[in-house]
């Protein structure tokens, strides 16, 4: 047990003020911090937020959004579709609607960034507000292929706040990666 | 200078076949979502396993976390109980008063009712049959369908096309039930559609969920519009699945084919919900009763 805290100080702490002679990353957290982040943050409707129309933005596909764009080539090109088959387990949404979405948009960056040479925060925000709105979109028209949908009005306060929130999504985002390449 | 890309990975051939590999699983994996997501189009609950797993899963921090809300919701709800208490006091003792009589004369009229309806021949007791008793832990909030997620399963006997009530009315019904949890499609969900009346004078309408935390009211009979602002809506049992009688809306605007009401239970704020049997056995019941006495009759 003893052994067990002790690995887990190791692995939590930053160690910030300790010598950095001898210190070695930890590959395993370097590879995995990505997607448990994108996977809690789908979970994140699991907590008793209860609202009368949709208004959570998708945490998952926002993180994700935020990962890929911020390193890119971190998250190889089909990570979209484990992970949204994940998304799919907690959102509600039918199964599989996440993992078609969430795929399309890896893809379609991927393509973004075929002829886009130079990225900013700026152009980075604007790309991932446009994949969340057509995310958004998209997840109510396969809403209604399974039964009667909401119209699109319903989820414009959603899509504005995902929109205002992504910077924030980014930030943190920009934190776990700290933590994540620390030795 | 510009970073370098890494979808150049130089002339390694290992590096370049793998990159190549990626674009192609890539796409064969949105194919693969695609048609899973057909499959789940075709039938919406072939996933409902692996959904309530799912929730099975993240059922104790979800029960832990609104534990910890309710709390702090106590404690502000007790707080504001003490400002001005005695004005409130007053006010309550009036309201007591004025509604004593009515309590007697409702209390007159449901002894004549059971009366009424033991010449009928119909078992009026138990004729709600409660399944168990739970509380909602957490809701789709990220997603424009209204189920919530709640806290006993099919252990508990929750299975589903069961109705779900609260203290102060109806919250929806059951969809998918797993071993401890179970998921409720609320009423403002547009998909759920209930048959119900107007209290003072029974006036049938179907009211369907818009999404938004309201519910749409269409009378049946086209063409009329007398629903009023105020005006209580109650389920009327048509359709077998909800009972009759449990209070259901309130009426907070007309509109040109109808009116939008709001629900009278408030699913994050009822403390505890009822998992109840179907209406449907004892709707049966009550009709093959109420037809063998006319077959009797036509015998004669």
């Amino acid at each position: 047990m003893k052994q067990v805290i002790a690995t887990a100080k190791k692995i939590v702490a930053s160690r910030e003020y300790e010598s950095r002679i001898e210190r070695y990353q930890s590959p395993l957290r370097m590879r995995a911090v990505p997607f448990l982040t994108i996977m809690a943050a789908s979970m994140l409707t699991a907590l008793p937020f209860f609202t009368e129309g949709p208004l959570l933005p998708p945490m998952g596909l926002m993180m994700l959004l935020a990962w890929r764009l911020m390193r890119p080539g971190l998250l190889p090109v089909w990570a979209g579709l484990p992970l949204g088959l994940f998304d799919d387990l907690f959102s509600g949404q039918p199964f599989g609607s996440a993992g078609l979405l969430w795929s399309l948009a890896m893809v379609a960056i991927e393509l973004i960034d075929m002829r886009a040479a130079w990225r900013d925060h700026g152009r980075d925000w604007a790309i991932a507000s446009l994949l969340l709105v057509a995310a958004l979109c998209a997840g109510v028209g396969i809403q209604a292929l399974v039964e009667r949908a909401p119209s699109l009005w319903m989820i414009m306060p959603q899509i504005i706040a995902s929109i205002l929130l992504y910077p924030l999504v980014v930030r943190a985002c920009a934190i776990f990666d700290r933590w994540r390449l620390a030795t | 200078m510009a970073p370098p890309s890494h979808r150049r990975p130089g002339y390694s051939r290992k590096a370049q076949y793998s990159l190549f590999a990626a674009y192609v699983i890539a796409i064969a994996g949105a194919i693969f979502a695609a048609l899973i997501l057909l499959i789940s189009v075709a039938d919406p609950r072939g996933f409902a396993v692996l959904r309530s797993g799912a929730a099975e899963l993240t059922a104790p921090i979800a029960r832990f976390f609104d534990s910890a809300r309710r709390s702090v919701v106590d404690v502000t709800h007790n707080m504001e109980g003490y400002f001005d208490a005695a004005s409130k006091n007053a006010a309550l003792n009036k309201r007591v008063k004025a509604q004593a009589a009515k309590l007697v004369e409702a209390q007159a009229i449901k002894l004549e009712n059971q009366r009424l309806k033991a010449l009928l021949d119909l078992s009026s007791d138990e004729l709600i049959e409660r399944v168990a008793v739970g509380r909602l832990i957490s809701s789709t909030s990220s997603n424009s369908r209204r189920i919530a997620t709640l806290s006993v399963g099919r252990n508990q006997g929750v299975l589903p096309d069961q109705p779900v009530r609260g203290p102060e009315g109806l919250i929806g019904r059951i969809i998918e039930s797993g071993p401890n949890t179970a998921r409720v499609l609320l009423l403002s969900d547009p998909d759920n559609v209930i048959p119900v009346l107007r209290l003072p004078d029974g006036l049938p309408a179907l009211a369907s969920g818009s999404g938004d935390g309201t519910i749409a009211i269409r009378p049946v009979d086209l063409g009329v519009n007398p629903f009023k602002k105020g005006n209580i809506i109650v389920t009327s049992g048509n359709g077998g699945l909800y009972p009759p009688n449990i209070p259901f809306a309130r009426i907070i605007q007309k509109t040109p084919d109808g009116a939008l009401a709001a629900p009278l239970a408030n699913p994050w704020a009822s403390t505890y919900v009822v998992v109840m049997k179907p209406y449907q056995e004892e709707a049966k019941a009550a009709l093959s009763a109420a037809e063998t006495p006319q077959t009797d009759k036509g015998g004669e």
